[in-house]
């Protein structure tokens, strides 16, 4: 009697046990489960092809995102007196103490920093004059403006020679005299001066 | 005459002194500062227990007694870190670095593209982001282009104000990655900004798994216009250029976009070759206190700076009082957070002689901020972006503190 109770008892104990563990197994399942963020939540909404097409004004060096076109260097001169000297100057010293400093130097040094001397991609060109310049009126220039500036800026850096086409296909193609010196970060952390 | 009209309005009924008292502050403030650029209370009441109060406002201003503020140029601004206690930089004094001024833009109209390689192109407004899970971190932002040296007489503030630290709300990139789905080979997105230089960065996908952020708060209230209302990019430890404010735009892509920020400019020249793409700041420290134009007087003084690293925590910070001779620990003033400005200070008798005081910083990966003439010499160059020496200030006999390495 005594011992039947008593393994009673303990087989109630355990079950007790086994119920109460399986319940917070489940419970903690649920848990973990309120935890883990939805694969998606369902925010936003989808974009217009259009809207896309509007704001993706980027160029890339292989040349994904240049429109068409053909620039001319002499009249990109005539656009860059009228809409650049004002802050770049035009290869002289005197362009060094101007608002946007010198894009090409008559006689560059060692130090200085321009797109025939320090840039490592043509296309860079075309990108940033199209989104951020004239710096008064950014974004205000065509593309056909921007092709006629971008093959001048190349011709005045001595980059490319007078009779050079500039459009879709070369643009990409041209190899920058400052590309070579172009090295990744070799900067890691740990007890060395880089 | 002044105390006595002063006496007669504190015998009205308490509202009507309430609102005058206020009408008078603003009135003096705004028109002192009209008459001359001299910001100065013109009323000091001899005795303030005897003359009641302003009452609540709207929005508070910090004390007109105070004068600390940011140090102006065309495109930029520094941080007063002489003048910051702790290590969380007031919003309106965090630095400033913008390429085509500040834009206006409506939250009711703001818009963030995500597009190029991923499963679902999709567009989020402000409100959507705040949906989102939200995370607060703690971490500074600084601008790679952050050293300034040249003469003695140079402020904390003018050697590297361009280093600011708030506790940035948002939400972490990743979750937004998942939202759009990332195409297996993405490697590289690019960060556009709705300012007038439509501010281009290209960032390793990577990043924008592990810890990357778009935020739209700081310090708990809305990110200030100048950091980059209402939305912008936080790359913790990362050099400030990449953090593209007013972020409108995200391309991801196989490729980096080599646009003008990572090429022509936030690029550095060592021994002659182009360093690209280096992204994080490397350890740094400066004691903000003694530094010029402060005057020593002998006896105890609690040194005491900032020091932080864009890869992790910061270990310890070495102090030296005999210009290098002989380092000892600083204590860091807790809690040491990852890519944060963490306090130190370290206490010194000064007995009146000559010497040269400095700092250095020590990172969670042995990191050692290099001295100025190690630095040079390893880049072989006196400056430029990601310059990071040890700040040396010569304590003069007379207690003047001047800039040492210049
Ligand atoms: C009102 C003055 C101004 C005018 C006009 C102007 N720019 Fe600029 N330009 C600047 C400033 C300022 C910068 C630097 C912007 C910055 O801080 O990021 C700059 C930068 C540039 C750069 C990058 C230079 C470099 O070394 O990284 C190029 C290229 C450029 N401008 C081309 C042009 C062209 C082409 C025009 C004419 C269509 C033009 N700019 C007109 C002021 C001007």
């Amino acid at each position: 009697m005594f011992k039947s109770v008593k393994i009673n008892i303990y087989f109630i104990y355990g079950l007790a046990f086994l119920i109460g563990g399986g319940l917070l197994y489940g419970v903690g399942l649920l848990l973990e489960k309120d935890k883990v963020q939805p694969a998606r939540f369902g925010f936003g909404r989808a974009a217009r092809p259009e809207e896309i097409t509007a704001w993706d004004i980027d160029v890339m060096p292989d040349g994904r995102g240049l429109p068409a076109g053909t620039g001319r260097i002499k009249t990109g001169l005539l656009i860059y007196q009228s809409k650049c000297t004002s802050c770049h100057g035009h290869g002289d010293k005197a362009s060094l103490e101007l608002p946007g400093g010198p894009l090409f130097l008559d006689h560059p040094t060692e130090k200085t920093k321009t797109i025939g001397t320090y840039w490592p991609y043509a296309t860079t060109i075309f990108d940033y004059v199209r989104r951020a310049m004239p710096y008064n009126a950014p974004g205000s220039l065509s593309n056909q403006e921007v092709y006629d500036l971008t093959a001048f800026l190349l011709f005045a850096n001595k980059v490319i020679p007078e009779n050079a086409v500039i459009n879709q296909q070369s643009l990409p193609k041209i190899v920058m005299p400052a590309k070579k010196r172009y090295v990744t970060d070799n900067r890691r952390g740990g007890n060395e001066i880089r | 005459m002044e105390d006595d009209k002063d006496y007669k309005i504190s015998r009205r009924s308490l509202l009507g002194v309430a609102a005058t008292a206020a009408v008078v502050l603003v009135q003096t403030s705004v028109g002192k500062v009209v008459q001359a650029a001299v910001p100065q209370p013109l009323i000091i009441p001899p005795d303030p227990t005897k003359i009641t109060g302003a009452g609540p406002s709207l929005s508070g201003q910090v004390s007109t007694f105070e004068k600390s503020a940011r140090l102006t140029s065309a495109t930029a601004s520094r941080t007063p870190l002489q003048d910051l206690y702790g290590t969380i930089t007031p919003s309106a004094l965090h630095f400033e670095r913008h390429h085509g001024g500040i834009p206006i833009i409506d939250p009711q109209k703001y818009e963030l593209l995500i597009h190029g390689m991923v499963d679902r192109p999709l567009v989020f407004s402000l409100a959507d982001l705040k949906r989102f899970p939200s995370v607060t971190r703690t971490c500074f932002i600084e601008c790679s282009g952050n050293f300034r040296n040249g003469r003695e007489e140079m402020t904390p503030q003018e050697i590297c104000g361009l280093t600011s630290s708030s506790e940035w709300t948002g939400v972490m990139l990743s979750t937004i990655f998942r939202e759009v789905g990332i195409k297996p080979k993405a490697s590289w997105f690019l960060a556009e900004g709705g300012d007038a230089a439509v501010m281009t960065r290209s960032i390793p996908v990577s990043k924008g798994w592990d810890d990357a952020m778009i935020v739209y708060a700081q310090n708990g209230e809305a990110i200030r216009p100048e950091q980059g209302y209402p939305a912008r990019l936080l790359l913790p430890g990362w050099e400030g250029n990449t953090c593209i404010k007013w972020i409108r735009r995200i391309e991801v892509s196989d490729a980096p976009f080599m646009t003008r920020e990572e090429t022509s400019k936030y690029t550095e020249t060592v021994k002659g070759m182009v360093r690209q793409f280096s992204f994080v700041m490397d350890a740094r420290s400066i004691i903000t206190f003694p530094a010029y134009p402060v005057r020593l007087e002998r006896g105890w003084i609690e040194i005491r700076g900032i020091a932080w690293s864009g890869r992790g925590k910061i270990m310890k910070v070495e102090i030296s009082v005999d210009n290098g001779r002989s380092w000892s620990q600083a204590d860091l003033q807790g809690p040491v957070l990852d890519k944060a400005h963490t306090g130190f200070r370290y206490l010194w008798e000064w007995k009146g002689n000559e010497t040269g005081i400095m700092s250095r910083a020590v990172d969670e990966t042995g990191y050692v901020q290099p001295l100025y003439e190690d630095l040079c010499k390893a880049r072989g160059s006196k400056g430029g972006y990601h310059f990071n020496p040890v700040t040396q200030w010569r304590v003069a006999k007379s207690g003047e503190v001047l800039l040492g390495n210049t």
